[in-house]
């Protein structure tokens, strides 16, 4: 079932990468599509009905607007670290524990970090992120891993488990 | 009108850009200049892909820009965790100003 997905979802983005709905172009798209499901299949998510369930799409939605709203706070920030003339950095890595336990949940959580301000995930080793962070504003461990995972945890635990 | 909004963008992410690349001139270590290379670059060619969208419609080339952001918020992230990750493999210690380092007990 999970490889019927994976297929259906590939040709689909392969439609839209190449804009093209002509005959020999389908027939490529399919076979590569294939091709893709065969080998990939066994690394999708495990429960294809969960695509079904319409909350879980709504969740998204709301969540694609957090990590913009995130997105684009990073990106002041570090325009701000960078452009100021003292440069208030206080960088060091920080292990930061999660509630999630699905791979794909933690791995859309270390990738959301990724893109929130002043931090980067550095590894995953089972419930632990690594956290490598440009300004450490707290000591305490519950302070900072409120900052760090407190705005997606919940979105991407309604998302995916 | 529309390529009004599409040169505004196309702005907003060239000058996104210049902050990363000033960013890696001017931060002092690997770890903090992969910082400023991730967000920075990202949401600036993220921008540009706007601006192209905005440019062209929903024809041929706008909707491969749409396609490709996903595809390069993606693939920055996990580059950015990569490239951290390796760095940190190979030995190279975190830069004078660090004050914490959870990461060291995880390793050895």
């Amino acid at each position: 079932m999970k490889y019927i997905t994976l297929f259906i979802l590939s040709l689909i983005f392969w439609l839209l990468l190449t804009f093209k709905l002509t005959v020999p172009n389908i027939i490529v798209g399919t076979v590569a599509s294939v091709i893709c499901s065969l080998f990939f299949g066994r690394f999708f998510v495990t429960n294809v009905y969960k695509l079904l369930q319409p909350q879980r799409y709504f969740w998204f939605i709301v969540y694609l607007f957090v990590f913009i709203w995130e997105c684009l706070k990073a990106n002041l920030d570090v325009a701000y670290r960078v452009l100021h003339p003292a440069m208030p950095i206080r960088p060091g890595i920080v292990k930061v524990k999660t509630i999630l336990k699905s791979d794909l949940a933690k791995m859309l959580l270390a990738n959301s970090i990724t893109m929130t301000p002043g931090t980067i995930s550095v590894d995953i080793i089972d419930d632990n992120l690594y956290i490598h962070w440009i300004y450490i504003r707290s000591e305490d461990p519950e302070v900072y891993t409120g900052i760090i995972t407190g705005a997606f945890e919940k979105y991407i635990k309604r998302i995916i488990e | 009108m529309n390529n009004m909004i599409s040169l505004i963008f196309i702005t907003i992410g060239i000058l996104f850009n210049l902050l990363g690349c000033i960013g890696i001139i001017r931060l002092p270590d690997t770890y903090n200049r992969l910082q400023a290379a991730t967000k920075c670059v990202t949401l600036g060619c993220c921008s540009i892909f706007l601006g192209v969208l905005f440019h062209f419609g929903f024809s041929d080339a706008g909707v491969k820009a749409l396609v490709a952001i996903p595809i390069l918020f993606f693939t920055s992230t996990v580059g950015a965790h990569a490239l951290i990750r390796g760095t940190y493999h190979f030995g190279i210690k975190l830069g004078e100003k660090s004050v914490k380092d959870d990461y060291k007990d995880a390793v050895q």
